[in-house]
């Protein structure tokens, strides 16, 4: 799974710092991204883990999934269109609004499929505010994977699953994805599926470098305070 | 948002200036402020009384009231007809319009254009296209829809703007916006768009009862010539048809029932001239611009608007605005001591009802035809026209406050009755109160302007006699005047709002 080091680079940061109004959120980061790697970020909450990828998004918004920690899901709308709108761009407006009146059968029959993938077989016409939080999440990687990029940023895209959906659904994005950032609050996940670790607290950058070196007790480090 | 509070930081730095430790002391200086502009208007305004017998007509109303009468049903069923078909049509046009237009209300012009439709009185609007397409169809729903498009791009685009961004950045930034917006925005916002559609379906009922005080065949023409003949039973059924038209909105007012209703409304329209192109194009073009002007004299034409100002706009726009503050205050009294009468919270079970009718009723009557009745009693002054927008908008508010004081939480050792009002209720809705209050002011600037139709020195007045006297340059004129005075205070509104911290509270254009 190593990367080759003259891939692309996809992101980088030099000395970054970001703060919004007085607080410090992101300070002193570098950071280089090459095409093809699989990265987890971790460390506590309020460390800059969801500032990090916001930030990284910016630099590459047309060849990224995104998948915000909020999901994002509009409650009036099925599960079907809630990962429709990961496609959006690549159909006309006039189509799109058909769409919403009545489905198409390519996007269906694909739909259809990425729910099966996603354990959400029976779940295609519900809306998302009648489903459970780990059904919810889901039905968001859904709409990253709809999306169809070679990038994909989580922002703990698994918190809700039970460990062994956590490991399927992991396991299908780095299949669908390139490239990968994923925060993550489930060490173990991290080490096991990823190559590279960014370890970030207080907003700086405490540890980059490859999973395979690090232990779980390294790990549990990280997070305390 | 930002210049205002740094404003305000380098105000509460000022030498003599404590800050603000208090947001009520801050809301406290508002109200302050225009209550003392308030009292100043009322000694600057025509709020003359007449000496007129006032009791013994008002006896008669009174006996009116209670004694509905109407002989020929068909003319009464028809003209209620006429009126709902109006606003619903209105309405199906206009609400998919002023969508389309909250989806671009980022580009200026867009903003721009919405704000000028809107701050126009329908009835100003329905004088302008009487010119063109006489009494039809076409008249009254252009007057309705034109404005109401522009409230409702205003009021879906802050309904877009209140909704979290999660679900949009989570959609590729290279869609179109009108594709982003039907995934994202639109359905998010669904549920209120619905409940203000609906709110605005009474609005529009009310816009097309008073299209009938300029001609059209709906419930205010019929209500106008019954009162000049002094037949008060005959008026007061139409009062109370319109009342429970207006209280039965939800139980006959079904999705899957609109286009039932639409089919009917255009079934029941009056008939409609066909459009034609040639007179429109001469009454822009020529008709409402003064001579001077067609004939490229500029200074000659600077001559005539600066005249026509002087001596007739500034004169009747600072009547107009008079009698706006005067009205904007009282209506805050009346809201404040009428919500609790609908409030079960603090007037128990038994009252809840009854109270709940009263500001139903308060609110459902037109402004125009409250102030069209108390001017028979009153005379025409100010007078009439301050109490009816009172007592209307006041009703409305209070409505909302009385919604808003059940829905507060409450705890068993709260206290009760007039304690509860003074300490829980009120402090608490403040704020509100104040938001809906600023919200209605620029409401109550375009219908005070308006009322001069019914004969009060307020720019209405002047814009009515000027279509009847054919001058078309005039009328256009000050319809003008009155529009740009109205985006003045909308712009000032939204400025006080955001400085009170009063801006949560949703939109009741």
């Amino acid at each position: 799974m190593s990367v080759n080091a003259d891939a692309a680079i996809l992101f980088q940061l030099q000395q970054f710092d970001l703060t919004l109004g007085k607080h410090r959120v992101l300070h002193n980061i570098n950071l280089t991204v090459r095409q093809g790697e699989k990265i987890a970020i971790i460390g506590p909450s309020g460390a800059g883990k969801s500032s990090l990828l916001d930030v990284l998004y910016r630099q590459q918004p047309q060849q990224i999934a995104l998948c915000p920690q909020q999901g994002g899901l509009v409650d009036m709308l099925s599960v079907y269109n809630n990962i429709f709108m990961g496609g959006l761009e690549r159909h006309s407006s006039v189509y799109n609004l058909l769409n919403l009146i009545r489905s198409f059968n390519t996007p269906r029959t694909d739909i259809q499929q990425l729910c099966n993938e996603l354990g959400l077989e029976d779940k295609l016409w519900h809306s998302p505010d009648r489903l459970s939080g780990g059904q919810r999440q889901r039905v968001a990687v859904g709409r990253a994977l709809y999306r169809k990029q070679p990038v994909f940023l989580g922002d703990e895209p698994v918190s809700a699953l039970d460990p062994l959906q956590a490991e399927n659904i992991l396991q299908l994005l780095i299949k669908r994805h390139n490239t990968l950032l994923v925060s993550l609050h489930n060490r173990r996940l991290a080490l096991a599926h990823f190559d590279r670790v960014l370890a970030l607290r207080a907003g700086e950058l405490v540890y980059d470098g490859p999973a395979a070196a690090l232990s779980s007790n390294d790990l549990d480090a990280f997070y305390a305070a | 948002m930002r210049p205002d509070n740094d404003a305000l930081m380098l105000l509460n730095r000022l030498p003599g200036v404590r800050p603000a430790h208090s947001s009520g002391r801050r809301l406290r200086r508002i109200s302050l402020l225009f209550i003392a502009i308030a009292l100043a208007c009322i000694f600057l305004a025509d709020l003359a009384l007449y000496p007129t017998d006032p009791w013994r007509e008002l006896g008669r109303i009174g006996w009116g009231f209670i004694t509905p009468y109407w002989a020929d049903s068909s003319t009464l069923f028809s003209a209620l007809g006429q009126t709902v078909a109006f606003a619903l049509l209105a309405l199906i046009i206009s609400v998919p319009l002023g969508l389309m237009l909250a989806v671009f209300y980022h580009w200026r012009p867009v903003r721009m254009l919405a704000a000028a439709v809107r701050s126009v009185h329908e009835i100003f609007w329905g004088l302008l296209f009487m010119q063109l397409y006489g009494l039809s169809a076409t008249t009254g729903l252009l007057a309705i829809l034109i404005p109401y498009t522009g409230v409702f791009a205003k009021v879906f685009a802050e309904m877009f703007d209140r909704q979290a961004p999660e679900p949009a950045l989570a959609v590729s930034p290279f869609s179109s916006r009108i594709s982003r917006h039907a995934y994202t925005l639109i359905p998010q916002s669904l549920g209120e768009m619905r409940s203000y559609c609906r709110y605005r379906f009474e609005c529009a009922l009310r816009s097309s009862a008073i299209l009938g005080f300029i001609g059209l065949p709906t419930l205010g023409f019929h209500l106008e010539t019954a009162f000049k003949q002094g037949q008060y039973s005959e008026a007061a059924a139409l009062l109370w048809v319109f009342f429970i038209l207006i209280a039965s909105i939800r139980f006959w007012l079904r999705g899957w029932l609109l286009p039932v209703y639409a089919a009917l409304a255009l079934w029941l329209l009056p008939q409609s001239p066909p459009l034609g192109s040639s007179y429109a194009w001469q009454f822009i073009s020529q008709d409402i611009w003064p001579r001077a002007l067609q004939q490229g004299d500029l200074s000659a034409a600077a001559t005539w608007y600066w005249r026509e100002f002087s001596q007739v706009a500034w004169p009747a726009l600072l009547q107009t605005l008079y009698l706006t503050q005067i009205a904007l205050v009282l209506t805050g009294v009346i809201a404040l001591l009428c919500y609790p009468l609908a409030s079960q919270a603090i007037s128990g079970r038994a009252m809840r009802w009854p109270g709940r009718l009263l500001l139903l009723m308060m609110r459902s009557t037109p402004e125009m035809m409250i102030a069209f009745i108390l001017l028979l009693l009153l005379g025409p002054s100010g007078l009439p026209a301050v109490l009816a927008l009172a007592l209307h908008n006041g009703g409305l508010i209070a409505f909302l406050l009385a919604n808003h004081s059940e829905q507060q939480p409450q705890r068993a050792d709260d206290p009760k009755g007039i304690n509860r009002y003074f300490y829980l209720h009120t402090p608490r809705l403040y704020p509100g109160f104040l938001a809906f209050l600023f919200y209605r002011w620029e409401v109550i600037l375009r219908e005070s302007a308006m009322m001069g139709i019914l004969g009060i020195a307020t720019l209405g007045f002047y814009i009515d006699s000027a279509f009847e006297e054919i001058r078309y340059d005039k009328a256009f004129f000050l319809i003008v005047v009155a529009a740009v005075l109205n985006i003045l205070i909308d712009s000032l509104s939204r400025r006080i709002r955001r400085r009170a911290g009063a801006d949560r509270a949703v939109g009741l254009g």
